[in-house]
């Protein structure tokens, strides 16, 4: 997946660069590589983090062949001549082993990653008519040599495609790696006292190294193709839609943006793997727009909204039917199979959300292996929506955790948690609980600092709270 | 990034330097003709030959600077353009070199009465190369400006014509012989031809302006 990224998304950044001959291929691929990997590393884990809240695969093997099939899916749509989008296809991939799991989407993060899938382009758009109106309205005051401006182009093309590789990596090593994070091999590696590797940043690297890999070996093809045929634009104009892109993949992958909008008061922008082409695509709308409408090919723009359509489609689909492949006929594990059981605690907890327990009744007390078995049971009860049903796993599902501050102190050290969160977990030092949700609602009791805020202006401090949460439950849970 | 920054520095130069040689070729084509209208041989001879030098020096430096673009890959999107250009041009420099060669071997014999209407010949013609050197110049600056000197270049060939048209008319009518007739004919033709050459590449010129401008 790393591989075909790479081969078709470097394209994005370097294509009319390079088959403008305005960069040679090698320095290219040298400086693709290098960001990728870089922005991959430093700021992959954001988007990747939106995604598992979509779904998280839970098992080795099931991991492996959503991203198979979400890679065929790519595959066999490119060949089609649909422009293609891997953003969309690990979606569409991660609905399908829900669907296939039987675990329930979350309704409100998929809203999240749909909406951007439409601002996406928008945006894009919007970032080069601007940029295209300023830069024109500048160089006309400037009036600079066509031999400086040539010059200016080639050093801007570099600097941009820079940053537009960086943005790349931090923003769709989600699609290529973020479905193993649930299930990945790797633990910390601490090279010096002062250097520690997280499991996740290696598998980013690894993801990273993928993705240079492919534009290196395939990438020169693809980028003369799609530089000299997709679009014939000017090498300017081609600048402008690289940084439009390389802003919009930044605008939705930076936690550090994130935060600094927040403290302004503006609103966040949810951190989600977008489709660079679907960016690109936007942003030479955008300069076209800029140069008077003219030219622009409303019977292309269809196919492109075609694709838009049938690639989380193809993927989701053809990540059922490979899940059930590997699942029966290679008989390997797909998914860890979480149990869930409807305590009188989490019946309470669900009565308190507003969810009308009396259909539950039957099934109090059941314990049931596996989301599938306990979405067909609920579903004999009442017809739930699928917001319901989120909600109902999320209180039943059985993880039992029991608190040893010791072990808290030793893994997470006063790095990551105040003096006042250690309290709070040594307070409850010994305790088990059955339920995640159990520790929580224990933690905030035992002390504010674990509570999230609420109103606005708090989303920067709710969300470390969230990171924190997903720290302690692996560290306390019972092995 | 510095090392392009100073080479692209050195060839804009280089093609200041080349544009420099029309300019100076024009004025010099223009003062050659004035002295040999005033039968000033020695002084003419040497604008002649200083003509020659500014048009090998302009090969060499049209030469260089095609090399450079093509090693350099510099201006893909409009290299042809440029190149057309800069060959066209040249052509221009060529035809007022060999105009002025002409005069010094064949020595035609002009009229008293037609003399004033050749200078104002090359007056016209060497109007409508100036403003082509400042319209081509235009076009690597500011290409919104390029129409306004195609424009007077177009103006003062249309002027050559007029004038040369005169001449011939007058000459051919004058009591002479039909061989100096002819020859009259020939050089007004040929300083004609400046002008014509010059509108040729403002013809070029003005297509490289528009796509520049898309």
């Amino acid at each position: 997946m790393g591989w075909s990224l790479g081969a078709n998304d470097g394209v994005n950044v370097f294509g009319t660069a390079v088959a403008s001959r305005m960069l040679r291929f090698g320095t290219a691929t040298l400086i693709a590589g290098v960001f990728v990997i870089l922005g991959a590393v430093v700021s992959g884990a954001g988007p990747a983090r939106t995604l598992n809240d979509l779904g998280a695969i839970n098992a080795l093997a099931g991991s492996f062949t959503v991203v198979l099939a979400c890679a065929a899916a790519v595959a066999w749509m490119t060949r089609m001549s649909l422009p293609v989008s891997t953003s969309q296809a690990i979606v569409g991939g991660i609905v399908g082993w829900n669907f296939f799991t039987g675990s329930p989407t979350d309704i409100a993060s998929f809203s999240k990653i749909v909406l951007t899938w439409v601002l996406c382009p928008i945006l894009a758009a919007a970032f080069a008519f601007v940029l295209f109106k300023g830069v024109t309205a500048i160089l006309r005051r400037a009036k600079l040599h066509i031999l400086h401006l040539d010059a200016y182009t080639r050093i801007g093309l570099i600097a941009v495609g820079a940053f537009a590789s960086y943005s790349l990596g931090a923003n769709n090593i989600a699609n290529v790696m973020g479905l193993f994070i649930s299930a990945s091999p790797f633990g910390d590696l601490t090279l010096t006292p002062f250097l520690t590797i997280t499991g996740t940043e290696q598998l980013f690297l690894l993801g990273g190294l993928a993705i240079a890999v492919g534009v290196f070996t395939y990438g020169h093809r693809v980028m003369l193709t799609v530089g000299n045929e997709l679009y014939k634009i000017t090498p300017l104009s081609a600048l402008l839609v690289v940084l439009s892109q390389a802003l919009v993949l930044f605008l939705f992958a930076s936690e550090n943006l994130e935060q600094w909008l927040i403290s302004l008061g503006l609103p966040a922008i949810p951190l989600v793997p977008v489709s660079a082409t679907q960016a690109v695509v936007g942003a030479v709308i955008g300069v076209g727009l800029a140069k008077g409408g003219k030219g622009i090919n409303y019977k292309v723009l269809g196919r492109i909204a075609l694709g838009w359509v049938a690639t989380p489609l193809t993927a989701c689909a053809l990540s059922v039917v490979a899940l059930f492949v590997v699942q029966n006929v290679f008989e390997q594990k797909v998914v860890t199979l979480t149990p869930h059981k409807l305590t009188q605690a989490s019946v309470n907890a669900l009565e308190q959300e507003g969810i009308a327990t009396k259909p539950l009744n039957p099934l109090r007390g059941k314990l049931f292996i596996g989301a599938a078995s306990f979405r067909s049971a609920l579903r004999n009860t009442s017809p739930w929506t699928e917001k319901e049903l989120f909600k109902i796993f999320s209180y039943a599902e059985l993880d039992t955790l029991k608190v040893d501050s010791t072990r808290a102190k030793a893994q997470l050290g006063d790095d990551l948690l105040s003096l006042e969160q250690m309290r709070a977990i040594v307070s409850l030092h010994g305790q088990t609980f059955v339920h995640r949700w159990q520790l929580d609602s224990a933690l905030v009791n035992a002390s504010e600092e674990w509570m999230p805020k609420t109103g606005s202006g708090h989303d920067a401090f709710n969300k470390t709270l969230k990171d924190k949460y997903r720290l302690i439950h692996p560290t306390f849970r019972k092995r | 990034m510095a090392l392009l920054l100073r080479k692209t520095r050195e060839l804009e130069m280089q093609i200041d330097e080349y544009f420099d040689m029309l300019l100076k070729g024009s004025l010099v084509f223009r003062e050659g003709i004035k002295l040999y209208m005033e039968d000033n041989e020695e002084e003419f001879e040497h604008h002649r030959v200083q003509l020659d030098s500014f048009e090998s020096k302009a090969d060499a430096i049209r030469r260089s600077v095609e090399n450079k673009l093509y090693l350099d890959t510099l201006i893909p999107e409009i290299r042809g353009d440029v190149l057309g250009l800069l060959e066209s041009s040249d052509k221009v420099l060529n035809q007022s070199a060999d105009t002025l060669n002409q005069f010094a071997v064949e020595m035609p014999m002009i009229p008293e009465s037609l003399k004033p209407m050749f200078l104002d010949l090359t007056e016209a013609s060497a109007a409508s190369v100036e403003c082509m050197v400042l319209a081509i110049r235009a076009y690597f600056r500011e290409p919104e400006k390029v129409r306004d000197q195609i424009s007077k270049t177009m103006f003062y060939e249309k002027q050559s014509d007029y004038i040369g048209d005169k001449i011939k008319r007058l000459a051919f009518r004058t009591k002479i012989k039909l061989s100096e007739k002819i020859h009259i004919r020939y050089f007004t033709y040929h300083i004609e031809l400046i002008a014509d050459s010059a509108e040729d590449v403002c013809d070029r010129l003005a297509i490289a302006a528009i796509k520049r401008s898309l």
